[in-house]
């Protein structure tokens, strides 16, 4: 009994580590985003004077403001698309049989596995012929539906019986309705994991808003945020600040839906 | 599994109700995600440098180039050097999370809290912190750290040996989390009973890591294999923010086969050999996918 003591004493001292290591970087970041001139050189985490002076200058005198919403449309847009599409398809794969069923969704999946990096340089050369570089449409449009969401919503969708859209055919509901008033209901869970993951792939997404934006206005958070830092180099401070900007909404989704974020990653793996 | 599809009209309603459900994806599909690739593809074989009007056809020039290309070998060997010391690393710390919180009884949520909250931080906010962290010494706290301690100032991410390092570290941190939610999720799925079998039978808890849950993660392991080697092998945002000029450097030392596309496709505009070189990384990655499907069908 004694040495399971301790043994869990040993547990907690490496969990306990492992936190500090995890969490000193953010509370390093938004320390020093609240310090001001000399003190953001004294290493320590707390702060003689808070202040969000930063951060009134970060919105004052640069395109955060711009960027901050410029990410926020791109990611809503995504999102959207993302939810009636992938759950969409997913049903449909799903709960009605077509000819060439499982080649198409065979196809689908496939696409996970094709790298952005070999994309982006065709969808450059598109949107650069059509006009769409810096433009919101082409900041989103590769992202509009993806293999994994739709592979998701399947799993979801198959594990529901059958008889409860049937009834909805007896009475008389046509089939567009039956998925939408029926079904979606039913897969509430797994669509608020989906709408999480996506916002924030996409709040987080660097490459391609890199490559798509070549005008300062239409920059995202990331690349922004990428390209400010290196004209403030030696202002640490300022760079702390915009990563905070950058962080914290996450962070925010982050603590209010945590249940719903781990199970989903962990169902990417357990169906994956 | 094959459902036969009942002749009949209700049955030739809902197909046509199907098709009408996937045929705006399978449009997207098709013109966002197989024709790019065919045109990815096609590009390698071309000398395309946007500026031209035209590509032309160069037929393997790209693929002959890549062969004689130090840089080409110094990337792909960066880039393997992430994935080989940056995988084991991250499944070792992420099972050591796993493990040590499924054990303990109570606070269990708050350290899986903590634990995955890098992992859903931006790349680029992450990568800026780390590399103020990895400054010289009268602003980087690491070096003051060693100073402290009587131990000599490092380079770190000016260094040509230190700087992958730097950046692996960076990337470990941030990932870790999520090696730790699919063993999590692998544990749950493992019976108690084998558990309460062992106990019965008096086994030490080393034993009953090594003969029931190690054996039993099988799964997991695979799928964090496959998904962090593709995770390594595409490393590239923390690589443009944490070097100086988004170079990749010092002299190349940290730069990742993806930046190497970056710069060839949108700094030199040399998008035919950009192609080849992606259509490369796209062999590297089927490679490994292919290589999972064989595994996991073999247990089958």
């Amino acid at each position: 009994m004694k040495d399971k003591n301790v043994i869990n004493k040993i547990r907690y001292i490496i969990l306990f580590i492992f936190g500090l290591i995890m969490l000193f970087p953010f509370a390093w970041m938004l320390s020093t985003s609240m310090k001001q001139g000399r003190e953001v050189f004294n290493l320590s985490l707390l702060v003689n004077n808070p202040s969000l002076k930063n951060y009134a200058r970060l919105f004052s005198s640069s395109y955060f403001p711009r960027w901050f919403v410029n990410s926020f449309i791109a990611g809503t847009i995504v999102t959207l698309s993302v939810l009636f599409f992938d759950s969409l398809m997913g049903y449909t794969f799903a709960k009605h049989n077509f000819k060439g069923k499982k080649l198409i969704f065979i196809l689908v999946l496939s696409t996970m596995m094709i790298p952005t990096e070999m994309l982006v340089i065709p969808w450059y050369l598109i949107s650069s012929k059509v006009g769409w570089v810096d433009t919101y449409w082409g900041i989103v449009f590769p992202g509009l539906m993806t293999g994994f969401g739709t592979f998701l919503m399947r799993q979801f969708f198959d594990t529901l019986p059958n008889d409860l859209f049937d009834a909805g055919r007896i009475d008389g509901m046509n089939e567009f309705k039956i998925w939408a008033q029926i079904g979606m209901p039913l897969v509430k869970a797994a669509l608020s994991a989906l709408a999480i993951f996506s916002f924030v792939g996409n709040w987080n997404a660097f490459l391609w808003p890199l490559i798509i934006s070549s005008e300062t206005r239409m920059y995202t958070l990331p690349v922004g945020l990428a390209l400010f830092n290196g004209e403030f180099a030696t202002e640490w401070e300022m760079i702390m600040t915009g990563a905070s900007v950058a962080t914290i909404p996450v962070l925010i989704i982050y603590i209010i839906f945590q249940r719903q974020i781990i199970e989903g990653i962990a169902l990417t793996g357990v169906k994956g | 599994m094959k459902n036969k599809i009942p002749k009949g009209t209700i049955a030739k309603n809902r197909e046509r109700w199907a098709y009408l459900f996937i045929s705006v994806p399978v449009l997207f599909y098709i013109l966002v995600r197989f024709i790019p690739t065919i045109y990815a593809f096609y590009l390698s074989f071309t000398d395309w440098d946007i500026i031209s009007a035209s590509a032309n056809w160069i037929g393997f020039s790209n693929y002959k180039r890549l062969f004689s290309d130090k840089l080409f070998y110094k990337t792909l060997s960066n880039t393997f050097y992430y994935v080989i010391y940056g995988l084991p690393l991250s499944l070792l710390f992420g099972f050591i999370l796993a493990y040590n919180i499924e054990k303990i009884k109570i606070g269990s949520g708050l350290f899986k809290t903590v634990y995955f909250m890098p992992y859903i931080t931006s790349m680029v906010a992450v990568a800026w912190v780390w590399r103020w962290l990895f400054q010289p010494a009268p602003i980087g706290i690491f070096n003051n750290i060693l100073i402290s301690m009587g131990l000599p100032m490092q380079e770190f991410l000016n260094s040509v040996e230190q700087s992958k390092g730097c950046i692996l570290a960076a990337t470990i941190w941030s990932g870790v989390g999520f090696q730790m939610i699919i063993f999590m999720a692998g544990m749950k799925g493992i019976s108690k009973q084998y558990y309460e079998a062992a106990k019965i039978d008096g086994a030490s808890s080393f034993n009953e890591l090594r003969y029931i849950t190690l054996p039993l993660l099988r799964n997991s392991f695979i799928f964090l294999l496959i998904t962090g080697t593709i995770r390594f092998l595409r490393i590239f945002t923390q690589v443009v923010n944490m070097t100086r000029n988004s170079a990749g450097g010092p002299l190349n030392s940290s730069k990742p086969l993806v930046l190497y596309i970056y710069d060839n496709a949108f700094r030199s505009f040399d998008m035919g050999y950009a192609s080849a070189l992606t259509v490369i990384l796209f062999l590297i990655i089927l490679l490994i996918t292919l290589i999972q499907m064989r595994v996991t069908r073999d247990e089958r």
